[in-house]
């Protein structure tokens, strides 16, 4: 019974993630690939997407820091943020990423500056929200794998 | 073409089979490691076998270690050691496997870039399961493709690959032979710096293309502009330590190949034209294949699969008949093996002579370098492999070098056309049928020249096969039994030029049809001669050369310096073999040379219409050759006399 509670918590939690537009289809795939071999591939995902971003984070903080801004340069680490964000299915950081990239095409210094405040926020989020709901998961046990509406 | 191998263990079952898309060898490469991981997850998922790399530069070094390790690759477009596009243009380069690349960007020109240089897809990041579903397509579909350009061209590095066991039988054959390849792997191994692991094998040194290598390579083929770049000039450009003409000559057609394939057959046709001869050099018999089809193919006047299917049919001829203890395809791949070295040593050095010194004395020089040792070997392994002995072989290794030659000069197709029929007329002593073999070779020429424009090949090809046979086959045995007078073997070498020339297409298939009929005699036959002849040959070939040289400075002298050649060495030994054609093809040359030179101011046009005439003289050889075998074949007392009759023919008349 309190089993069954957790899933359903877990359910609507993963489900509100989805809602609020945090995260994508990309997200669902990740879960469709978990499988025996891997029965927390989503989880490891995420921990590897977190541990990877933050050094494009940081270089992307130095980054814009330098004068005058090296549009190129952010660019292209805000490229590779996007592949992997895109690839975990991070629908709010994706988006800030393509509106960055967006800013260095125009070259549009504050407009990058501004985004990638608004970006780090939903990194920081999403991470948080990711975090919580993996811990609901692990402590519901490796059934909650089947938890995902198919 | 690397690929080939793997892909004929596709072709051959797996694809077939019911699991066929499990364990699809699938090569990952991305730098992001989030990235890399999910595809690798979804790869397997798929069943497939996963490699993954996280650096371009590993990748391309897993792919060089194994070859056929792969199947297809999956390639991020950014990474930070090596653009992803650069990858691509490597593997397209080295290995050709299907290459997938993939990114966040979605931009169309990335896209369009992406399909420009080569890659089979491009998938937007990110990726889903179900684009991963389906890459075996690409595999297979490659393969296809590459199976009927196999067919088309006698792929390199297939040739190379199936070399291996036949090689062994051709050293093994005779001592003399042994030594002309270890003296010339000897030369190799000086040469080039960057051998890698075919040391063990007498097999082709390969050079490792860096990524580094390869820019300094296309900046200098950009630099020269690719129509003009030529081996020697890239290397001279490139001026790396240790790097043959040779390395950049077979990485100069890979590239080309490469940028064929990228931009499509129409604005290469030029390239392509050029191109082909060079893989033409590569074996008569494939080169042949080689040059017909893919000109043809590639000009688009051919559809490929007709081509591939005459190929395929002739192929199937040739192994169905039962005795042949040469398969074509052993043929073809001691050609290949070989061919480099003679396209190398041959083809270049006449090549840049030519076109750097635009003497027609060029291509006499670059006879007799072509001459040294290695040549000569190479001489002798496609005499072996061809199996129309001597005059086959230096044919068709000079023509296959001619052909380059002739090739570049395309261009000037009008002027070759011109000279040519000019030629016609002037030939002292044509009789008609000379004539009209001439008039049939511009038409072959005019063929090739359409060839490199794309336009009206077809037509001019069906009219010269018609022309082709009548004219190679009753010509060729009309001269000989007639023994007409010295212009008589001119003539018979000029009609079957002509006939050659006539038909690139043509009398290619009439090639392929004779080849396998003579497989079976010839063969044994060669087995014979190279047994026997082998002895000889060291000794010769420095005199040959002389002999040779002088043939070619006076041209007029052609005969008396031919008939000498053949007396000193009335035992026609493989290397003598290789000298005999090599007077006989510079005979040709000469006589060729002389009239146009004597006529026709423009040297450079002389050279390019003598290997005009060269190169056909190649195909007519052969056909004259096969209808001497059928005609003397009860006749002739010993397997050398096979040789020397067909050469004796020549010598006779003069």
């Amino acid at each position: 019974m309190e089993r069954n509670q957790s899933r359903r918590q877990i359910a609507v939690t993963r489900q509100s993630l989805f809602d609020q537009g945090f995260l994508d289809e990309q997200f669902v795939q990740l879960e469709e690939l978990q499988d025996d071999a891997n029965p927390n591939f989503v989880e490891e995902i995420a921990t590897l997407y977190y541990r990877d971003s933050s050094r494009l984070i940081n270089n992307l903080e130095q980054a814009l820091e330098k004068s005058p801004l090296d549009f190129n340069k952010l660019d292209n680490y805000m490229h590779q943020l996007k592949g992997s964000s895109t690839s975990i299915g991070a629908k709010k950081v994706k988006a800030e990423c393509t509106q960055f990239r967006e800013y260095c095409r125009t070259g549009n210094g504050e407009g990058c500056v501004r985004t990638f405040q608004q970006l780090k926020k939903e990194y920081g989020l999403l991470k948080r929200k990711l975090e919580a709901y993996f811990q609901m998961v692990r402590q519901a046990g490796p059934s909650q794998v089947a938890c995902r509406p198919k | 073409m690397a690929t080939s191998t793997s892909g004929a263990a596709w072709k051959s079952g797996d694809v077939v089979s019911d699991q066929f898309p499990a364990g699809l060898r699938v090569l990952v490469v991305d730098d992001d490691p989030t990235c890399l991981m999910i595809l690798e997850k979804m790869l397997r998922t798929c069943l497939y076998e996963v490699t993954k790399c996280n650096r371009a530069e590993h990748a391309l070094s897993l792919l060089r270690e194994n070859k056929n390790g792969f199947d297809i690759v999956i390639s991020d477009v950014h990474m930070p050691d090596m653009n992803g596009f650069k990858l691509l243009e490597h593997i397209g380069l080295e290995m050709d496997l299907p290459v997938i690349m993939m990114s966040a960007d979605d931009g169309k020109d990335v896209v369009m870039k992406g399909v420009t240089h080569g890659a089979c897809d491009y998938l937007i990041k990110p990726v889903r399961i179900e684009a991963l579903k389906n890459i075996w397509q690409h595999v297979v579909r490659k393969k296809k493709n590459e199976w009927r350009e196999l067919e088309q061209s006698g792929s390199v590095e297939e040739g190379d690959r199936s070399a291996k066991p036949s090689e062994d039988a051709d050293y093994s054959s005779s001592a003399n032979e042994g030594n002309w390849k270890s003296s010339k792997k000897r030369r190799d191994e000086d040469e080039e710096a960057e051998e890698r692991d075919d040391t063990s094998t007498l097999k082709k040194p390969r050079v490792v293309w860096s990524v580094e290598l390869h820019q300094q390579f296309v900046a200098a083929v950009n630099q020269l502009g690719i129509d003009k770049a030529v081996p020697k000039k890239i290397l001279e450009l490139m001026n790396v330590p240790g790097l043959t003409r040779e390395n950049v000559a077979s990485h100069l057609q890979k590239y080309r190949l490469y940028l064929r394939r990228l931009s499509g057959q129409h604005q290469t046709s030029m390239n392509n034209s050029f191109i082909n001869p060079q893989e033409a050099s590569f074996g008569a018999m494939t080169s042949l294949n080689g040059i017909d089809l893919q000109t043809l193919a590639v000009a688009g006047q051919i559809p490929a699969q007709s081509l591939a299917t005459l190929q395929a049919a002739g192929l199937g001829r040739s192994t169905a008949k039962p005795g042949i203890p040469l398969p074509l395809v052993d043929q073809r791949n001691l050609f290949s093996f070989e061919n480099p070295k003679l396209r190398f040593g041959e083809g270049q050095q006449q090549q840049q002579q030519h076109l750097g010194t635009s003497k027609p004395v060029n291509l006499l020089h670059g006879i007799p370098t072509s001459m040294e040792p290695k040549q000569l070997t190479s001489l002798h392994q496609s005499a072996q492999s061809l199996g129309m002995n001597m005059q086959v072989n230096t044919h068709g290794a000079q023509n296959s070098s001619l052909l380059m030659q002739m090739n570049q000069p395309q261009s000037r197709g009008q002027i070759l056309n011109d000279t040519a029929s000019s030629h016609v007329p002037r030939l002292p002593t044509t009789q008609t049928i000379v004539s009209t073999g001439l008039a049939s070779g511009v038409l072959g020429r005019n063929g090739i020249t359409n060839n490199g424009r794309g336009a009206g090949y077809n037509p001019v090809m069906q009219n010269s096969s018609m022309l082709n046979f009548p004219n190679g086959f009753p010509l060729g045995s009309a001269s000989t039994m007639s023994g007409l007078p010295s212009q008589g073997s001119f003539q018979e070498e000029v009609t079957s030029e002509v006939k050659g020339s006539v038909s690139f297409a043509a009398s290619y298939d009439i090639f392929n049809d004779l080849n396998q009929h003579k497989s079976n005699d010839w063969d044994i036959q060669n087995v014979g001669l190279t047994f026997d002849a082998s002895q000889q040959s060291n000794s010769i070939p420095s005199g040959s050369l002389d002999l040779v040289h002088q043939g070619f400075s006076g041209s007029q002298r052609n005969m008396p310096v031919r008939n000498q050649s053949n007396v000193g060495k009335p035992m026609y030994s493989i290397g003598d073999i290789g000298h005999g054609n090599a007077q006989n093809t510079s005979q040709h040359l000469n006589t060729l040379l002389g009239d146009n030179s004597i006529r026709i101011k423009t040297e450079r046009n002389t050279d390019v219409l003598a290997d005009n005439g060269f190169f056909p003289e190649q195909f007519g050889q052969d056909d004259l050759m096969s209808a001497l075998l059928k005609q003397q074949e009860g006749i002739t007392p010993a397997e050398n006399q096979f040789d020397f009759d067909g050469y004796s023919m020549d010598n006779i008349p003069v």
